[in-house]
């Protein structure tokens, strides 16, 4: 796979989401959405909008729902996780609201013991106000993980040398931020988010955090990225199943645009129909 | 488990006809005496069954006790409003203390996104400005340049109210309650022949909240903290929700000082443990409202779970004689009366009622 190479788009398709599937560590999926599945009206809502969005993969947070392990007694929050489950998606666990190194891993690794899978998006917050990662930390614990055989989807910034640390500490994933979680501003730094997805043309890129309205999601994925991760536009959306569906076209549409190789901007009019033959003024 | 306590008429409640409709309920919570209440209105002999010792010590003791359809609208459906509206009134009308100040909705500024996004989800409300703010709560004076003021809705103590309905049962209505009851033999129908208590009910009513997910297999629990304060510093004469992205929490001035502060909503079902965390976001945000609510004396931390289906509306299930009211959710004062109404309506009646009745034909 080799997201930055328009020339797919030469293969003549009419099914996008059938011909264009992406990976994360060998596993491979149409739907270029990733959805959240906090802060829903209920978890009937939740579960139309998954369907509507087409996602295959959701992301569940374990750390505020588990409650306490009584002997011999699944823990408190099995039956909304089971909900989940049922979906038939799969499960990107996170750990969200982790601020430290060891609180990262812990909550890793009941993750994996939970869900039954090595995935986990990885997230060490630095910053209440901003919940801007710990890029730091977030490098440590990916070390940690990645060596104790996790698959880690690392929530960073748009640094390039962080980026570099996390590959080498063995993430196959990168998921930058738009703007900070549940900010709805969009993709602050377009500049940095093109200089990431040229740097590193084969790894596969996410969008993680920020994402307002389908537009930003579009934007995202014309530049080049591979997949968009989003929660809170959907959740608190007024009709969360509208928007979910809403989300889905425009990262298809975001997807085909970049695919299709799209036109150079220029700073004069070039006109679509020849002017030959008609009056020129100056 | 303990001798049953027994709470009976003393005779002088209106005598029944012979043949009145025999109805036992099972769950002495917002749920159960709200039917007792409703099938009562209509004649029935109403026998009230709990495994606690006193009314409304379930989910209900936990409950904040607003009557805020408006305000709900905000997150939930509109089937909540609807009967929310109706609930409101009952309320008002049946036990006493039922003020009807409205409520208020605040953010900080920095929130201010959020208190746009819950005017446009709801009606019935006017912005107001600082002035008016103080005007209408003194002690928030200079706090909040912006709110939302919901002047039709009021709020309620939920043991006090509770503990008035128990009376009016008992003493207007002939109603017996036997508490620290065994209820099982109630709740599983006619197959259970040895089952005395029920064999008498012609009509039994499971309104046991959670503890009915052993028929109901699609109920789940969802987890909610709160606390009461005291502080002599601060009056408010109305619940105030103060909005933020992540906990959004209110506060309920339940008199002569105290507050509940609520609720958390936490997708679990681990009764009774309060977690340091949600009692730090708990208490962060009425500091934020004021800064006496810091110096306030924590008089209660409670916790509970609230029963619900999965998308978070009640339903009314019929199965033979028995009828189950469940799934309140967070809304147990605002819907009890409305489906309480409803499951009466049901069994004299056979009147369906689709908002709340699902095509649910299965066997237990």
């Amino acid at each position: 796979m080799d997201a930055m190479s328009p020339t797919t788009s030469m293969s003549p398709t009419t099914s996008t989401t059938a011909a264009d599937p992406v990976e994360f560590y060998g596993t491979r999926v149409n739907s270029r959405l990733l959805l959240g599945t906090a802060q829903y009206p209920s978890p009937a809502i939740l579960a139309e909008a998954i369907r509507a969005s087409a996602a295959e993969i959701v992301t569940v947070s374990l750390r505020r729902e588990s409650g306490v392990a009584k002997a011999g007694q699944p823990l408190a929050g099995q039956s909304f996780w089971q909900l989940i489950r049922d979906l038939g998606v799969k499960v990107l666990p996170n750990t969200a609201g982790c601020k430290t190194v060891k609180e990262a891993v812990t909550t890793a690794e009941m993750a994996r013991e939970l869900f039954d899978t090595p995935w986990i998006k990885l997230e060490v917050i630095g910053e209440d106000d901003t919940l801007q990662p710990d890029v730091f930390g977030l490098v440590e614990a990916a070390r940690i993980l990645c060596r104790d055989g996790f698959q880690v989807f690392p929530y960073t910034t748009d640094d390039l040398i962080v980026a570099d640390k996390l590959i080498a500490a063995g993430c196959e994933v990168l998921m930058p931020w738009g703007a900070p979680i549940g900010s709805g501003r969009g993709l602050n730094n377009p500049y940095g988010l093109r200089s990431m997805r040229a740097h590193f043309p084969r790894i596969p890129l996410v969008v993680d955090a920020g994402v307002g309205v389908p537009s930003h999601a579009a934007a995202a994925m014309e530049l080049g990225y591979d997949a968009v991760l989003l929660n809170t536009a959907v959740a608190k959306a007024g009709d969360p199943v509208k928007m979910a569906r809403a989300f889905a076209l425009a990262i298809e549409a975001g997807r085909e645009g970049f695919r299709a190789d799209p036109m150079e901007a220029r700073d004069m009019a070039a006109p679509s129909t020849p002017v030959m033959g008609q009056a020129h003024f100056g | 488990m303990s001798d049953p306590i027994i709470l009976d008429h003393d005779g002088t409640a209106t005598a029944r006809p012979a043949n009145a409709m025999r109805v036992t309920i099972v769950g002495a919570g917002v749920a159960g005496l709200t039917c007792a209440h409703a099938f009562a209105q209509r004649g029935a002999q109403v026998t009230v069954l709990e495994r606690k010792s006193g009314s409304g010590q379930g989910c209900s003791w936990f409950a904040g006790g607003m009557l805020a359809p408006w305000c709900e609208r905000e997150s939930a459906e509109p089937l909540v409003a609807e009967l929310g509206f109706e609930s409101l009134d009952y309320w008002r009308r049946e036990v006493p203390d039922v003020p009807a100040e409205g409520s208020l909705v605040l953010a900080q500024a920095r929130d201010l996104p959020d208190l746009k996004r819950f005017s446009r989800r709801t009606e019935g409300y006017e912005w107001i400005d600082g002035a008016r703010l103080g005007a209408l709560e003194p002690d928030l004076a200079g706090r909040f340049e912006q709110g939302l003021f919901f002047p039709t809705e009021a709020h309620l103590e939920p043991r006090k109210a509770l503990a008035a309905l128990t009376g009016r049962l008992v003493n207007e209505y002939g109603v017996t309650f036997r508490y620290q009851s065994d209820v099982t033999s109630a709740v599983y129908d006619a197959a259970d022949a040895s089952a005395a208590v029920d064999d008498e009910a012609d009509v039994v009513l499971d309104c046991r909240g959670l503890a009915a997910r052993d028929v109901l297999p699609d109920l789940r629990g969802v987890k909610g903290e709160m606390l009461v304060l005291y502080s002599t510093e601060i009056t408010l004469k109305r619940p105030v929700r103060m909005l933020h992205p992540r906990i959004p929490v209110y506060i309920v001035p339940r008199g002569d000082g105290h507050f509940m502060i609520g609720a958390t909503s936490i997708e679990n079902d681990e009764r009774g443990r309060v977690t340091g965390r949600s009692l730090l976001e708990l208490l962060s945000a009425v500091y934020a409202l004021h800064p006496a609510f810091g110096e306030a004396e924590v008089v209660e931390i409670g916790a509970d779970v609230r029963p619900a289906f999965p998308d978070n509306l009640p339903r009314i299930r019929r199965h033979g004689r028995t009828i189950r009211v469940n799934g309140f959710y967070r809304h147990g004062f605002l819907l009890a009366p409305a489906l309480a109404r409803r499951a009466a309506e049901l069994a004299f009646d056979g009147t369906h009622f689709p908002e709340v009745m699902d095509e649910d034909r299965r066997q237990w």
